[in-house]
């Protein structure tokens, strides 16, 4: 019996895919689980970051509106995590909370410190129309998994778009201090765009499954420096950082992030509330 | 089949924890229930247990509700005296508040949250609708933020009463 006349194609879930992988469905091949990895890092990471707003941001719609987004972006993380786990016999735990810096694959960008609001809203606007630009083409996977966590993801991150270029608008355009403090959060954010785009090592050999991230560039360019300058702001012109979130290479402030993600479940592993 | 319908109806009373008015059928998030009689259809007869599995959608890829209905839809079938239950979240195709049924709006307002508009085909629109006051009726809103109390909600205030009011926002 179905819920009126839709169909329901596959299934896949967290959930789902954990236990069709204890059946030996759907798990999928090393390749696929690596670059699905990156993708929930990112989104993991960013998620986390977004989390230390609550009951710090400068007014209460915006604690709910960063918390919102951290989690939306918490549940692509955990599907991606959920089904890259699955080709290792790995849960999102083990991945979320069992790996050390080197371990992980996300860009830099995504672990930046939040710095004030208007770098949050910097990286919010670069991250959020650099995933709705992936997401967009990863609908189209041919891996049917990743295409449903895209498809469902796509959906929410339209509104991570709006809720960052409405910011960048009223700081840019807002009194002399948001214009300058929007600013300098663009300039500080602005080294860590560059990697978004590079050639990733774990999308290479996977055509028609992976997005290439060159492919990104152009879509991010068509938004990104009209929102800015929309806002009276300037493209920042500031030469890029040497990235490697790929490769494992991260900056110094994601050490200190992983500490409070990871000390809990480490000290007490097992622990539940 | 007699036997999904049963289930089905079961599985119908569950409510969102966060919005308690709302089943899970109203919202859309029910989306299928299989029951696997055992070998043949004098199976339960035969005293075997039939095999349930229940599929729900999430409204939002984060939403911790979904823990929640799984574990109130289990609770329930258990009662009714289904053992063998297994709750699925399917994520394709995504959840969209155009499958919440006129039943549960209707609920939704007399609750004091505005209703999803229907979403459409077309694409994004970037026209802002006017959302109704659930409590005096005036067109006259305004979005406060998009984000809400949930995933699903967005903070209005009615510039006619001055009450402020969530808004189940199209998605």
């Amino acid at each position: 019996m179905r819920h009126t006349d839709r169909a329901i194609s596959t299934a896949v879930s967290a959930e789902t895919i954990e236990r069709e992988l204890e059946e030996g469905l759907d798990r999928p091949p090393d390749a696929v689980a690596r670059y699905a990895l990156g993708l929930g890092d990112d989104a993991l990471i960013l998620a986390q970051r977004l989390g230390e707003w609550i009951a710090h941001a400068p007014e209460l719609e915006e604690d709910v509106a960063l918390g919102n987004i951290g989690l939306d972006l918490l549940g692509h993380a955990r599907s991606f995590l959920t089904y890259a786990g699955s080709a290792w016999g790995l849960g999102e735990d083990d991945l979320a909370y069992f790996r050390d810096e080197h371990e992980f694959r996300n860009h830099q960008l995504f672990e930046r410190p939040n710095g004030d609001f208007a770098h949050t809203i910097a990286r919010q606007l670069f991250a959020s129309v650099y995933f709705d630009a992936l997401y967009r083409r990863l609908t189209s996977s041919a891996d049917p998994t990743l295409a449903a966590i895209a498809a469902k993801a796509l959906k929410e991150v339209e509104y991570h778009v709006d809720h960052s270029v409405q910011w960048v608008r009223r700081l840019g355009l807002g009194t002399d201090v948001s214009h300058v403090r929007m600013q300098a959060g663009l300039d500080a954010m602005w080294p860590f765009v560059d990697e978004l785009f590079r050639p990733d090592p774990s999308a290479a050999g996977l055509e028609g499954v992976a997005v290439p991230p060159e492919e990104l560039r152009d879509p991010f360019d068509r938004t990104v420096p009209a929102v800015i300058a929309e806002a009276g702001l300037r493209v920042p012109d500031i030469p890029a950082a040497r990235g490697g979130g790929r490769d494992g290479m991260h900056t110094e402030a994601f050490g200190h992030l992983l500490a409070e993600m990871q000390v809990l479940v480490r000290q007490h592993p097992g622990a539940t509330w | 089949m007699a036997d999904e319908k049963r289930v089905w109806a079961l599985a119908a009373t569950v409510c969102d924890p966060e919005v308690p008015v709302l089943t899970i059928e109203d919202l859309g998030v029910l989306r299928a229930v299989h029951v696997d009689s055992g070998s043949g259809a004098d199976g339960a007869e035969r005293g075997e247990t039939p095999v349930v599995t229940v599929e729900i959608t999430p409204t939002y890829s984060g939403c911790p509700a979904v823990d929640a209905m799984r574990d109130d839809i289990l609770s329930t079938l258990d009662r009714a005296g289904y053992r063998d239950v297994t709750v699925r979240t399917v994520l394709t195709p995504a959840w969209t508040t155009d499958w919440m049924s006129d039943e549960g709006k209707a609920k939704l307002e007399a609750f004091g949250i505005a209703p999803p508009a229907p979403r459409g085909t077309g694409g994004r629109v970037g026209l802002g609708l006017g959302i109704r006051c659930p409590r005096c009726g005036s067109l006259h809103t305004r979005e406060v933020s998009h984000f809400g109390s949930t995933s699903c909600k967005a903070l209005y205030v009615c510039q006619k009463c001055g009450e402020p009011f969530d808004h189940f926002k199209a998605h």
